[in-house]
């Protein structure tokens, strides 16, 4: 049987938390190293499997000037690793009416003045642990070209770490927000099935079928449930 | 090269050999009655040493799990007598507790119905958005296509929860989905399609129809951010890293807001509200039975406790539920979430041996009780199949690179990519070698209960999400839970609007909590444990032998 916090004899490695050494086994990821070194996290943890950004991280290397950024939940430590969780990414949003608003670039330029200061210096998309390519999606919001924007945007967690290295001072997750809603409600072509569906639960066509359906007993369920017609793969 | 080790990639290699034979066949789905012999011999529920019948409280004698039952029957975290309740922090129409799904849809549905967004108020542990809800990959269900219908989702529902659900709830959950995938469509929720706007939809384990609609395996993610966008463009205030420790009570009995604790500063706020919607998420961070668990940081059950201290009915907390497929290798990643969705794209679950030993798409509990016989010992009943990692996890194989064989090159990646992204970063690629895996604990089937308009029955308290229970009885269904917390979350927020035009609240008290306590008392219970949690406690065990509470 699997148990939470198996114990195993692993080497050691030592990381620099907030400037302070630390020993912690090697294989850990940063956020539970930090925790195995006692830390107990409120900021910089959230979903702890790659999905909220909450544990946006920086850290160096020993011998190496770069500075990293990286998911602190999906990240494993490395010997020398000096590292910080970054708390929270201050960067303002600013709110808009999505019935009010037109799916163009001059919304996104409008809203965020700030895109036209992009010096394709990429350190956004370098910044970023998810991978994508950042920058190519700020030229893409410069042209207007907002389904690019969503695609290329997509798999964005917010974790700010763009945001926090831009020269240009582009809060760019919250572009790709705006862009995205202004791609899915108004360029994205519309679900004829799913209007149609909605006219025929108003017209009340499913409601005798699911009347009866409440009125029947357990076994008669189960009979229903084993005639099923399952579709196809 | 491969992180597998020599042994795993011999293990690997049978895989790939058995795969062409493989390929287009399917093992076949079992009986209701092959499915109930599995789960009693195999799934943890049906290990009656993990469960007691609770000593206290409005469901006296209900078994449930330890980890459960140690919080329900634990004291208060504040002595009621310490808290001054004259002193109002918040005032306001609406009080939501939780900032994920369920809140943010209630909160949102409280301003649609007319609440005014500065008369509503969202606390929540976290950051606005840290939850399950934005962890969920797979996809969401609703019969929007020609061929499915809300009754046949409705026998879906019900036989994947084994008939115990409550069929009112059933009914609001299958009538209300289309509804919902529509106003999610009218949000800019970005949903996959085809060219000409129809959806995507593919099968979840237990489904009849295809109607599992998913953004790409970042379904959760993609609503949640849409939702709280919009949350934050209508102005409703958020109040994070403000978890609520007890509920309020007037002196007529209603609910009346909340205690919250800020996690910063450690100092306490007093909510008055005339409604409130408890939409704390589930409980997968008490780690029942010992599992590793797919869940956030702050899902650990506080809003059982609080709900009930205030005399809110629990039901089906006896049910666990155990995602199959949580990750079992590599160390860093064991017990995330591998979703649904690979099996619904074809990869097969096979033994050590290569073979292939469940239909991919059992409902959940079947499918996790079959990886369990295959991997438990034959001392212990099973079949001593499964793969043993170096640091002791075991697991079967899920055949990824099945998924790119069977819908072309570059799917996996398409349309998994939080997965691929999240294995490659561990030096393993899914579309070349197969992924192990092994149950994990995933959601709460059961909960407060609640009547199909999200009121729990104590007058100005209302549920919604992971912590109601009922919509799904004993075994949730994937797709389900993105949905139960957009009808139920909807469906609480406007009865709480509707309750709050008209309620009148009294005198603020904690009476009920004291109550709670005498009630400790009488039943002998020892006043060693503390609730609700809050957050679980993950610092290594040298440090906590010499922790002092200094500042």
């Amino acid at each position: 049987m699997n148990r939470v916090g198996v114990e195993t004899k692993t080497e050691m490695v030592t990381v620099y938390i907030m400037g302070q050494a630390y020993q912690v086994p090697a294989g850990l990821t940063i956020l539970k190293a930090m925790e195995y070194a006692g830390f107990r996290l409120t900021r910089g943890v959230g979903c702890r499997g790659g999905f909220c950004g909450a544990c946006a991280t920086v850290y160096r290397l020993p011998g190496d000037y770069r500075l990293y950024a990286d998911l602190a939940c999906q990240t494993t430590v490395k010997d020398g690793m000096y590292l910080a969780l970054l708390p929270s990414t201050p960067a303002q949003r600013k709110p808009y009416d999505l019935r009010k608003v037109k799916p163009s670039g001059e919304t996104l330029l409008a809203l965020y003045p700030e895109l036209a200061r992009c010096v394709a210096c990429n350190t956004c998309t370098k910044a970023c642990p998810q991978k994508l390519e950042v920058m190519d999606a700020v030229q893409a919001a410069l042209r207007g070209d907002i389904p690019k924007v969503a695609e290329l945007t997509f798999d964005c967690l917010s974790c700010g770490l763009c945001t926090m290295r831009c020269p240009a001072e582009i809060p760019h997750y919250h572009v790709w927000q705006l862009a995205r809603r202004l791609y899915g409600a108004y360029l994205a072509p519309k679900a004829e099935h799913l209007r149609r569906r909605l006219e025929e639960l108003q017209s009340g066509k499913f409601q005798a079928e699911l009347d009866r359906l409440m009125t029947l007993s357990k076994e008669e369920l189960k009979e229903l449930y084993k005639a099923r017609e399952i579709e196809p793969e | 090269m491969s992180v597998y080790p020599e042994y795993m990639q011999e293990s690997i290699r049978r895989v790939e050999e058995t795969r062409p034979a493989r390929m287009g066949t399917n093992y076949p789905r079992l009986s209701l009655a092959e499915q109930e012999e599995l789960l009693r011999r195999y799934h943890p529920d049906y290990k009656p040493e993990g469960k007691r019948p609770l000593r206290v409280g409005p469901s006296y004698g209900e078994l449930v799990p330890h980890e459960v039952a140690d919080l329900l029957e634990a004291y208060p975290l504040v002595d009621p007598a310490r808290i001054n309740l004259s002193q109002v922090d918040y005032d306001v129409d609406v009080l939501v507790i939780g900032g994920g799904g369920a809140g943010t849809v209630a909160a949102l549905w409280a301003h649609y119905s007319g609440v005014p967004a500065d008369r509503i108020l969202i606390v929540t542990k976290l950051r606005h958005g840290d939850s399950n809800s934005i962890m969920a990959q797979g996809g969401i269900q609703a019969a929007t296509k020609p061929h499915d219908s809300p009754a046949i989702h409705f026998l879906d529902v019900m036989g994947g929860g084994h008939f115990t659900n409550d069929p009112r709830l059933v009914r609001a959950l299958v009538e209300d989905a289309p509804f919902i995938i529509k106003w999610h469509e009218e949000l800019g929720v970005m949903y996959d399609k085809e060219p000409d706007g129809t959806m995507l939809t593919i099968h979840g384990g237990g489904t009849s129809k295809k109607r599992m609609h998913s953004c790409k395996d970042y379904t959760g993610l993609e609503i949640m951010r849409v939702l709280r966008d919009e949350a934050r463009n209508v102005g409703i205030p958020v109040l994070e890293f403000h978890p609520a420790v007890e509920l309020l009570t007037d002196e007529f009995g209603q609910v009346a807001g909340a205690v919250v604790w800020s996690l910063e500063t450690e100092e306490y706020k007093v909510v008055r509200a005339k409604a409130t919607v408890l939409a704390t998420g589930g409980w997968g961070r008490l780690h029942i039975q010992g599992f590793p668990t797919t869940n956030h940081y702050g899902a650990t059950a506080d809003g059982l406790v609080l709900a009930y201290r205030v005399g809110a009915k629990l039901r089906d907390l006896d049910a666990v539920q155990y995602h199959p497929t949580g990750a079992a290798f590599p160390e860093q990643i064991v017990g995330l979430l591998i979703t649904e969705k690979v099996r619904g794209l074809g990869a097969q679950p096979v033994n050590a041996l290569g073979e292939l030993f469940v239909h991919p798409l059992e409902p959940r509990d079947v499918e996790s009780a079959a990886f369990i016989r295959e991997c438990l010992p034959p001392e212990k009943g099973g079949r001593g199949l499964g793969v043993t990692t170096p640091t002791g996890m075991v697991g079967v194989w899920l055949d990824t690179p099945m998924v790119d064989m069977i819908h072309g090159k570059g799917t996996f990646q398409r349309a998994l990519s939080s997965i691929y992204r999240m294995y490659i970063r561990f030096g393993i690629d899914p579309t070349k070698e197969p992924i192990l895996v092994y149950p994990t604990l995933h959601y709460q089937n059961g909960g407060v209960v609640i009547d199909e308009h999200g009121w729990t029955g104590i007058p100005g308290l209302f549920a919604a999400g992971e912590v109601e229970g009922g919509v799904h009885g004993k075994n949730r269904l994937m797709g389900n839970s993105l949905l139960d917390y957009n009808v139920f979350g909807r469906r609480a927020g406007m009865s709480a609007a509707a309750w709050a035009k008209k309620a009148r609240v009294g005198r603020l008290t904690l009476r009920h909590v004291e109550r709670f306590v005498e009630e400790l008392r009488r039943a002998g219970i020892p006043e060693t444990r503390r609730a609700p949690l809050l957050l679980p406690d993950y610092r290594g065990t040298k440090t906590l032998a010499r922790v002092v509470d200094l500042l």
